[in-house]
């Protein structure tokens, strides 16, 4: 029996084989490559000839004047995109939800729904654009108030706003859907329960909504909490400039001109270790969170 | 109905305002550039375009026809979605199936979850993955775009849901006259999850065609650029829509009507139509295929 059951089971190792080959050489690969952290890499000796130079390349990066601002930008833009990616959807579900026409419900998510799907570049076009200081649509309206034209792209207070801004712009939409599904799930019996008791719909929002999308607002929030490094390269990258690094430069970005710009390789794989760790303790606690908090299990 | 009472009209009258601001938000800035990529360059200049086309001019779309690396760009997108696409959802429903038996059928299955699901919590950074890229020779080839992202981890995830989320007693019955894995897989599970199917390929149709990072990086000469990573050159660089390499008569008088604005908002707005196609169709899949993924997580 046992014999019979091995040779049924093995169509199900022969199928995880094409998975596990991709996994191991884009995952597990460079992350064994990470080594060169330690190293001074040099790109034709590889990873085994280079010399081994301890945390040399960790000092050196601790020793740059510009390292903890970065770390700190990442944070600051990471830890209100995150914010704001809950907030808004959820209130945006709310008032949705409120609507009694199930067309104009349908009509204005397929709107706010839209920006999700296009990249970063054709977005980070249109952003220039219209936060452009001489010409763009969002000073145009702000003039008719009487406000001064703001840079919103070149000023270090704006910079990191605007991306917190446009981020929950592109992401609210898909946000709203997931939270609306939550909500048409709440059994409807409690609604009717709660009008005989004479609560009226504000009442019934307070003890009857809110209750019913906790468990997911606070997967989604627990989920969010791995996200703490990633301020969003897509984004940053394309709108950064030089004059708003102060403020704008991030984890990633820092990574890329290291590496990429720069030709600094183990400096720039020392950064990226560093993160690819913090984040490891960080999504796996968000895992462990969602599982306590909210019985979500990965698989 | 029962009439409404003074504050419940109020708070209407007020959700509608708000609701429709924000999604004219979302609709707005894509109207204004379509609508400059319809103008005259000296009406854009002057900041007289809003929502509507002034002194209607073609000549950027034009200038797409005739632009060769527009065009060239365009069509590598187009084979990287078909061939990128095709690897991910084999190796998506090759990898969700073994992985959404229980471990009392499969044994090994704790071992293999854990091994994907490391793959979740560690990214590997920039360079190594760079270096491996290199080392696989890949670089300037079509597999450096589809190879590293075979295996979308998260897709896997909703199509592993979906595919426990079946009937057991379907698998038994089969398993009992005698049928396979191979069988129960494509006779059974894949016919069953065509709605989870569509809304994973449309995932990965939207991730391949929105990619750009990797082109840019990947791809040492430019001509081989898949469109987003091309249009990344032009919108962060803006003289290069200029550059033409030796322009024919055609492509001078057309480079003369045009200005960097309206020639990038023309091709900014052609990348996105075939997300704009799709999207009545990411729309009728996302929410239903996303929603049945995760219903047991």
């Amino acid at each position: 029996m046992n014999k019979r059951k091995l040779k049924r089971n093995l169509p199900l190792h022969l199928m995880l084989i094409p998975g596990i080959i991709i996994s191991l050489i884009f995952v597990y690969l460079p992350l064994v490559g990470s080594v060169m952290a330690f190293q001074d890499y040099n790109p034709i000796k590889g990873f085994f000839g280079s010399e081994w130079v301890g945390l040399k390349n960790f000092e050196f990066i601790a020793a740059l004047p510009g390292t903890f601002q970065v770390l700190r930008n990442t944070i600051y833009i990471a830890f209100f995109k995150i914010v704001g990616n809950i907030i808004v959807p959820v209130t945006f579900a709310l008032l949705l939800n409120e609507l009694r026409s199930n067309k104009s419900k349908r009509v204005l998510q397929t709107f706010i729904y839209m920006p999700n799907f296009l990249s970063w570049i054709i977005l980070s076009g249109i952003i220039m654009d219209l936060f452009s200081p001489s010409d763009g649509l969002v000073n145009n309206i702000l003039g008719v108030f009487g406000i001064e034209p703001i840079f919103f792209l070149g000023d270090k207070f704006w910079f990191p706003v605007t991306m917190i801004v446009t981020d929950i712009w592109k992401g609210f939409g898909f946000g709203t859907v997931i939270y609306l599904a939550a909500l048409t799930n709440i059994d409807p019996s409690l609604y009717e329960a709660a009008m005989i008791d004479g609560a009226g719909r504000w009442k019934q929002t307070i003890h009857v909504t809110l209750p019913g999308m906790a468990p997911i607002v606070i997967l989604m929030t627990v989920l969010g909490l791995g996200n703490i490094l990633n301020a969003g390269f897509d984004q940053i990258f394309n709108l950064l400039g030089p004059a708003v690094y102060d403020t704008g430069d991030v984890i990633d970005t820092f990574i890329y001109r290291l590496g990429m710009i720069q030709a600094q390789y183990s400096a720039s794989a020392a950064v990226g270790l560093f993160k690819s760790v913090v984040s490891f303790l960080f999504v796996s606690l968000s895992y462990l969170l969602a599982d306590k908090l909210a019985n979500y299990r990965i698989f | 109905m029962k009439k409404m009472s003074k504050g419940r009209l109020v708070f209407e009258i007020f959700n509608y305002i708000i609701l429709i601001s924000a999604a004219l938000t979302c609709l707005l800035p894509f109207v204004n550039l379509l609508a400059v990529s319809l103008s005259n360059r000296s009406a854009v200049a002057a900041g007289e375009v809003l929502f509507w086309p002034v002194d209607l001019d073609l000549s950027a779309y034009e200038f797409i026809l005739h632009s060769n690396r527009f065009i060239r760009s365009f069509l590598i997108s187009l084979q990287r979605v078909a061939l990128g696409v095709a690897i991910n959802i084999v190796v998506i429903i090759l990898t969700a199936y073994p992985l959404s038996k229980s471990s009392k059928d499969f044994k090994s299955r704790t071992v293999y979850s854990w091994f994907f699901i490391f793959t979740m919590l560690f990214v590997p950074s920039m360079i190594p993955s760079f270096i491996v890229v290199q080392n696989l020779g890949l670089i300037d080839t079509i597999w450096a775009l589809v190879l590293p992202g075979a295996l979308p981890i998260f897709n896997m995830v909703v199509m592993l849901n979906f595919f426990r989320n079946l009937p057991k007693e379907l698998e038994e019955a089969a398993l009992i006259d005698g049928a396979g894995h191979w069988t129960i897989l494509w006779r059974i599970f894949v016919p069953l999850s065509t709605p989870s199917i569509a809304t994973i390929t449309l995932f990965c149709i939207v991730n391949h065609w929105n990619a750009w990072f990797d082109g840019m990086i990947y791809m040492n000469r430019p001509e081989n650029y898949p469109l987003q990573s091309y249009l990344q050159s032009i919108v962060v660089t803006p003289e290069s829509i200029m550059q033409v390499m030796n322009p024919t008569d055609e492509m001078a008088r057309l480079l003369l009507s045009l200005s960097n604005q309206t020639a990038r908002a023309a091709q900014l707005f052609v990348a996105t139509i075939p997300v704009l196609v799709a999207y009545p169709f990411l729309q009728k899949y996302f929410t239903t295929g996303l929603v049945m993924g995760s219903v047991k997580g």
